[in-house]
């Protein structure tokens, strides 16, 4: 491309956005709406995730060292045990441990005043990487000599993974839909602007320009549009991220919700809506005038 | 140089708008192409400028052969040609300047030649006084002169010119006519799209006529009797 075809480009395409005015506010707009709708949604999975992940590294499985084992062959299992794949840490519980433990969550209760701590086994609390292998967890576990019963609440653990599932497909195709419709929408606004300058268009074929010549200035506008409406989206998006994150995090009502800081998803978004603008921008405006280059 | 051979063409709703026509126009040529409305005249220019295909015959022009000229040859052979319209096609929100030179910056001029080539062709068609205004600040005379400079501005070797009278008035219509004539004399081969018979028989030029889609006349000037 010579450097004066590519002068001539950005000047015709910003220029245009700014003879086109309501029509390029109105993409603007479009493209903000969008944008801050899958930025929402996007930060809405993303605490969800984060969530479940908190609530899943407090999941626990229980494994019981055999009645026949020493103390001191109990003890030495940890490191079989931390060997394992997908055990992220290991915690050995004595029997005295957990019968003060058990006494402490009882202790209103006379029936156990006098129990004796041979009634309960030594033992390993382990929390894993992923839940999702908690059921090969438990199967390894058995397979370590020594271990005589594993306690693992699979159910639980079942019911995380869908919800985790469900929570990443139900964000992708959303994204994707809202992706697809911000094209669509931002391609239908070109549109009417080229419209008005499919003449314009025919008139510079018939001089002989190419298609890609006509079409560059196009791209540049849906461009530079595309990057003014996802700056405007991120600023709105932190904004109102802000302030939810400071209600929900000083208030009671919102005890139980643990927003993560927008700090943490700060570059990515901005990555994000900076190539989703660029993207819808350039599919955008390089489809709407495809109809007219036809001649 | 233009040259039909046998051509026909049929629209996809059945229409036969051109019937076996064989034409010749050679370089340096100022035709017109008279006919009553509907007769095909239109049809012919668009094969002319590549925006159809000829159902079946030979259609070549500037030496490509329309009927198998690939798509990324299509802008070179439209440098070839300068079209000027009847509605003239300017775009409002330019100067009569930037309409000029946004034809020689689309094809990739540099900036120095379309200044020198921009100035020389207003002077050309007499509109030197008026490179700055817009053109709906001027009479369609002066807006078909703007569209007559633009055709010209890349030094085309044909200039196709469809009902370039069709919105102007009669005094008008003869100065445009006198402008185009002028062009011819530089060299550059002219072909007048029209139906207006008086203007066309005040000049000693070449009359092809068609009618249904056939060449049913070719001749000098004042053989345009044909009765519409």
């Amino acid at each position: 491309m010579k450097s004066n075809s590519f002068l001539y480009f950005i000047k015709e395409g910003v220029t245009s956005v700014f003879s086109h005015g309501f029509m390029s506010v109105a993409t603007i707009a479009i493209m903000m709406a969008c944008l801050f709708m899958m930025g929402g949604f996007t930060l809405l999975s993303a605490n969800i995730q984060e969530m479940i992940a908190s609530l899943e590294s407090q999941n626990q499985v229980v494994a019981f060292v055999d009645d026949s084992l020493t103390d001191e062959e109990a003890r030495s299992l940890s490191a079989k045990i931390e060997a394992i794949e997908n055990v992220d840490t290991v915690e050995f519980v004595s029997r005295e441990q957990a019968m003060n433990k058990f006494l402490k969550k009882y202790q209103d209760n006379t029936l156990f005043s006098d129990i004796d701590a041979t009634v309960f086994r030594h033992r390993y609390v382990i929390t894993m990487d992923d839940i999702e292998g908690m059921e090969k967890l438990q199967t390894d576990l058995y397979r370590v000599p020594g271990i005589a019963t594993v306690n693992a609440h699979l159910e639980i653990s079942r019911g995380f993974v869908t919800m985790r599932n469900i929570v990443t497909v139900v964000s992708i195709v959303l994204t994707a839909v809202l992706l697809v419709i911000s094209i669509f929408i931002m391609a239908n606004t070109i549109k009417l602007t080229s419209f008005s300058r499919r003449e314009e268009i025919g008139v510079m074929k018939m001089v002989g320009a190419t298609n890609s010549f006509i079409r560059w200035p196009f791209v540049i506008e849906g461009l530079f549009l595309g990057v003014i409406g996802s700056a405007l989206a991120y600023l709105l998006t932190w904004g109102v991220y802000e302030i939810l994150y400071t209600r929900a995090n000083g208030t009671v009502t919102f005890a139980f919700v643990n927003l993560v800081p927008f700090s943490k998803y700060a570059v990515p978004l901005l990555i994000g809506y900076g190539a989703v603008g660029v993207l819808v921008g350039v599919i955008a405006s390089s489809t709407a005038i495809k109809n007219y280059l036809k001649i | 140089m233009i040259s039909f051979k046998e051509v026909y063409k049929t629209y996809e709703n059945g229409t036969k708008a051109i019937r076996g026509i064989n034409l010749d126009i050679e370089d340096g040529e100022f035709v017109f192409l008279v006919g009553p409305s509907g007769s095909g005249k239109s049809t012919l220019i668009k094969l002319i400028t590549g925006e159809i295909c000829a159902t079946s015959g030979t259609v070549e022009v500037n030496g490509y052969d329309m009927t198998y000229i690939k798509r990324r040859q299509m802008p070179k052979l439209r440098r070839t040609l300068g079209v000027v319209f009847q509605d003239f096609r300017l775009i409002d929100k330019k100067t009569v300047t930037e309409n000029v030179a946004f034809a020689m910056r689309v094809v990739g001029a540099p900036s120095k030649d379309v200044k020198e080539r921009v100035a020389y062709v207003l002077e050309l068609v007499g509109l030197t006084d008026h490179a700055d205004s817009y053109p709906l600040e001027l009479s369609g005379g002066e807006q078909q002169r703007v569209a007559i400079a633009r055709a010209l501005v890349n030094n085309p070797s044909v200039i196709i010119a469809d009902e370039p009278t069709g919105n102007i008035d009669p005094a008008r219509s003869l100065e445009i006519m006198r402008l185009l004539e002028q062009i011819n004399e530089l060299g550059t081969t002219v072909l007048v799209v029209t139906h207006e018979k008086e203007l066309v028989n005040r000049f000693a030029k070449r009359v092809v006529v068609i009618d249904s889609g056939r060449l049913v006349g070719d001749g000098v000037s004042g053989y345009y009797n044909y009765e519409e």
